[in-house]
């Protein structure tokens, strides 16, 4: 026991020797490099305009507080959206293979094999050059549907009682999503929808035949059998890698910063580089990452709990 | 007959969901490959002959297949990083049989690899020195991942170990650092390594980018790959333990000889999962302005005389990516099956 209290006490002191030696590093490197410290920064004027802004008004006058604020909007915004089209996907590709349909199985697997091999990265850049490069200008825009106009400038959908309309040289009224952010949130939702439906197919195969025999045998229905049998039971299997999922889904939001669209991170990327203070802004980027990684696995934690088969929990 | 009607028109809305693919395929799929194969440009002198085709223009890649395949390398010296990329990849399938698995294969991979360093540094044997800022290309991309697993593999055994640790400084230790690489994104790890580490380093010392950001990703996925060795570590029965500390074995022996076999055997699998992710992973670097495989393709598509082939650039990105992480993805549900054997019959 005491010789283990010593190495731990040896393993301290190495710790804090290895900081203090980088810190007092970075203190003179600072100093030579004339690098300010310390968080003053963020009520400074920012001078850069923001592409495309969530919730928050935003101008170049603005603070770097309240740009870095934009950025995290942005990123909730792409995060939220991502989570709830990356379940529905996931969900309809998992379940497409088990269907009994051949044709359907394969494509679903086809599927799940491209999006997992290959990385976001490139897939983002392959959606970005396909709407960029590939989608025609405004005037000449595809309208699959009514209402609904994809260009190289974006994607315009209607809105009860406002309806896109082409004025000048893009369009006007209705939503819009502007090509970056379609682009990430396209990325995001088929990529992470490969790994969901890994998932929900894994979770409901890990339910015993037996009981989808004994519904059967009750005489339910597939939709019955699905939904009273068969997914209380996977759900419980399912929660723990859903929400790393929908973690990696927020973390790879971050990809952003190559392909232009202004989430958190690539707003903490353009303060760094005019103020030069990159230990701050990887600090803030991290602590935010750390914040939402942190909370939401207390919160799936709790949630764990809750739909845990009392007395059987481990 | 009998095996359509079972498996593509067995119900009403089975049948419903064949048709519907059907007809999608019938309506797209023509197009395709009038637009991928049959319409496409193979190889033009200039980019005029894909500007006025209806197809692909495969005549970029042609074009650029040096750049993208060895980045800045100089040119005439091409043949080194080619036969660099070969002997890696021997090497990676050399290793993936199990019989190989002895102890020579480290001296095998010690080899290997410093032939490597021979062939892309130079600088002895009439090989002209070329530095590491003009390594570029698809051997970066394979560098990367090789020395990232090489160095992270240790170090994730040790961080593994530590957090089922008795002692709580060094359990906290690690515990913290593996949530912290975890909770947040690669991205700003890199950021840290590019950015942040010149800061800590005392006047007059640095390291250049390469290796900078080989040390971002050593320390990003040792976190990761130290949780699927700590899976392999949960395991293993208590009594394995308690059977070697019968015997009086000290901590270091234990593990060493009992734990550690049977728990990194069972992790085998996973942590083949985890190295595909990881080599997906290694195309982040371009963010910090590295020259791997994906950024000479997007570097590329900046020549002005052949932009706007970005669709025919990344589908080529696409492929070459998912023929290494295809390959590995069969090998790992090649080793889950017990197809190696090994796996199943030492532990």
């Amino acid at each position: 026991m005491k010789r283990s209290r010593q190495a731990q006490a040896a393993l301290l002191a190495a710790a804090g020797l290895a900081l203090w030696f980088l810190l007092s590093n970075t203190q003179q490197n600072l100093e030579s490099r004339r690098i300010a410290s310390g968080f003053a920064f963020l009520w400074r004027e920012a001078g850069f305009e923001i592409g495309e802004t969530t919730l928050f008004a935003y101008s170049a006058a603005d603070h770097y507080l309240r740009a870095l604020a934009v950025g995290l909007a942005n990123t909730f915004r792409v995060a939220a959206i991502g989570v709830v089209l990356a379940t529905l996907l996931g969900t309809l590709v998992g379940l497409a293979r088990l269907s009994p349909n051949w044709l359907l199985v394969r494509l679903a697997a086809g599927y799940v094999e491209v999006v997992r091999n290959v990385p976001l990265l490139v897939q983002l850049f392959f959606w970005y050059a396909l709407i960029s490069e590939n989608l025609p200008a405004p005037a000449e825009a595809l309208n699959p549907l009514p209402g609904v106009f994809l260009s190289n400038r974006g994607i315009f959908f209607p809105l009860p009682g406002d309806v896109p309309a082409l004025s000048g040289f893009n369009f006007t009224g209705g939503a819009a999503l502007s090509p970056e952010f379609a682009t990430l949130l396209i990325g995001l939702v088929t990529y992470t929808a490969g790994f969901i439906a890994e998932i929900v197919r894994a979770g409901i195969q890990s339910v015993p035949r037996g009981q989808v025999e004994a519904a059967r045998s009750l005489g339910l229905g597939r939709r019955d059998e699905l939904r009273r049998v068969v997914l209380p039971q996977a759900l419980r299997l399912m929660v723990p890698p859903m929400t790393s999922q929908y973690l990696n889904l927020t973390k790879n939001s971050s990809l952003a910063v190559a392909i232009g669209y202004p989430d958190l991170v690539s707003i903490a990327n353009t303060t760094m580089n005019q103020t030069g203070q990159a230990i701050e802004g990887v600090a803030v980027i991290m602590a935010v990452f750390l914040t939402i990684s942190l909370s939401i696995s207390a919160f799936m934690n709790w949630y764990n709990r809750r739909i845990a088969l009392r007395g059987l929990a481990p | 007959m009998t095996w359509l009607r079972r498996n593509l028109f067995s119900s009403v809305p089975s049948a419903l969901a064949t048709l519907l693919i059907l007809w999608l395929a019938i309506r797209y799929l023509p197009p395709f490959f009038s637009w991928a194969l049959f319409d496409a440009v193979w190889s033009a002198p200039d980019p005029r002959a894909c500007r006025e085709a209806q197809g692909a223009c495969w005549a970029f890649i042609g074009e650029k297949h040096r750049f993208i395949l060895f980045g800045t390398y100089p040119y005439e010296q091409h043949w080194r990083p080619a036969l660099a990329t070969v002997v890696l990849l021997f090497l990676w399938i050399f290793s993936a049989f199990s019989r190989h698995w002895k102890w020579w294969l480290g001296a095998v991979w010690a080899a290997g690899l410093a032939g490597i360093g021979l062939l892309m540094w130079g600088g002895m044997l009439g090989l002209p020195y070329v530095e590491n800022e003009r390594w570029g290309g698809l051997i970066l991309t394979l560098l990367l991942a090789t020395f990232g697993v090489a160095f992270a593999f240790p170090l994730s055994i040790l961080l593994a170990l530590g957090r089922r640790s008795e002692l709580p400084v060094l359990r906290a230790a690690c515990v913290g650092y593996i949530e912290l690489i975890r909770g947040v994104p690669l991205i700003s790890v890199l950021f840290m390594a590019s950015v942040m580490l010149p800061l800590f380093l005392p006047a007059g010392v640095s390291i250049d980018k390469l290796l900078r950001a080989q040390l971002a990703l050593v320390l990003f996925a040792a976190a990761y790959l130290a949780e699927v060795v700590r899976g392999g570590l949960q395991a293993i029965p208590r009594h394995q333990h308690d059977a070697a500390e019968a015997l009086g074995f000290t901590y270091w022996k234990k593990m060493r000889l009992v734990v550690l076999p049977q728990a990194l055997r069972l992790s085998i699998p996973p942590l083949v999962n985890t190295f595909i992710g990881f080599f997906k992973d290694t195309s982040l670097v371009l963010i910090i302005g590295l020259f791997d495989l994906l950024s000479t393709i997007k570097v590329s598509l900046q020549d002005p005389a052949w932009s706007g082939f970005g669709v025919e650039a990344y589908l080529f990105a696409c492929l070459a990516y998912f023929a290494f992480c295809y390959a590995m993805s069969a090998y790992s549900r090649h080793l889950e099956r017990g197809g190696s054997g090994r796996l199943l019959r030492e532990s």
